[in-house]
């Protein structure tokens, strides 16, 4: 079952993926990559991790995407045109990319001692306490402040997003 | 069939998916000339080193590593917020999305 679902999943991640390059169109990148996100949370699904991959879902598939397409559809994007710099940028970038595959493909494939990915197994050995509750016992005691600190971050990005999409931008760079 | 319905996958291929999401996403910001295009490229990226880290999470049964792809998650939705507002803000001044005409750091 484990390895089905592996597959059947991790081939919608590739295929996703492989659409978002093949695409000209950016919405139609951006619904693919909505595609990789959600496949991916099934994938952490099946790695134990429930609530990363509910937050998967709504942070990413959710929020992030819909401001990407939310902008892709404001700006009007249309398909994408190719220049010089673009033949340049694939002739170096095929070679390239697949050079770090290699590497990163023989580093994990050399690898000792991986093991194998076991369906239903939590992070921890104790008994009747689930993903989320080890999660949160962490999250919320020893990395308190951290997270404090992120909801800061989240704030100052939320004020910086609407200080540069303001207007008044605009009418500095007309001066 | 029933080898098929108990057999365990080993890490290494959650790994090799990263790897190959992660270089897809190289690809994609090098070869894409289309400013969101290349910005997507980045969440992918983003999101190919988030599986490995819940796939080292679940080796070592260690919590550490899914509280990190939660932080990631939150930076990368700060991310998206300011960068789209940055995107938003070049088109304004340059009326375009491509990144061969967005060379200079003036607007």
């Amino acid at each position: 079952m484990h390895l089905i679902l592996f597959f059947v999943f991790a081939g919608f991640c590739l295929a996703g993926a492989i659409n978002l390059l093949l695409q000209s169109h950016p919405i139609n990148s951006a619904l693919s990559l909505i595609v990789v996100m959600t496949s991916l949370a099934v994938l952490y699904l099946l790695l134990g991790a429930e609530f990363l991959a509910a937050a998967q879902v709504i942070v990413y598939a959710g929020a992030i995407m819909v401001l990407f397409t939310f902008v892709v559809m404001l700006l009007n994007a249309g398909r994408e045109e190719h220049t010089l710099g673009s033949r340049t940028a694939r002739s170096v970038g095929f070679p390239a990319v697949v050079v770090i595959l290699a590497v990163i493909a023989t580093v994990i494939l050399k690898a000792q001692g991986l093991g194998v990915a076991t369906l239903g197994e939590g992070l921890t050995d104790v008994k009747g306490s689930t993903n989320i509750e080890v999660l949160s016992r962490v999250l919320f005691h020893e990395l308190l402040l951290p997270f404090e600190v992120t909801s800061v971050l989240i704030l100052i990005a939320i004020l910086g997003a609407v200080a540069l999409a303001s207007h008044s931008g605009e009418r500095q760079a007309g001066k | 069939m029933s080898s098929l319905l108990t057999q365990e996958v080993p890490i290494a291929w959650y790994l090799l998916l990263s790897a190959a999401l992660f270089s897809l996403g190289v690809l994609g910001f090098l070869i894409k000339r289309n400013l969101i295009t290349v910005f997507m490229s980045i969440e992918l990226m983003l999101n190919a080193v988030n599986l490995s880290f819940v796939t080292f999470a679940h080796q070592w049964h260690a919590v550490k590593g899914q509280i990190f792809v939660f932080f990631v998650m939150m930076v990368a939705a700060a991310e998206a917020a300011v960068g789209l507002a940055i995107i938003i803000a070049v088109f304004r001044v340059r009326a375009t999305l491509a990144v061969d005409r967005i060379d200079l750091m003036k607007l």
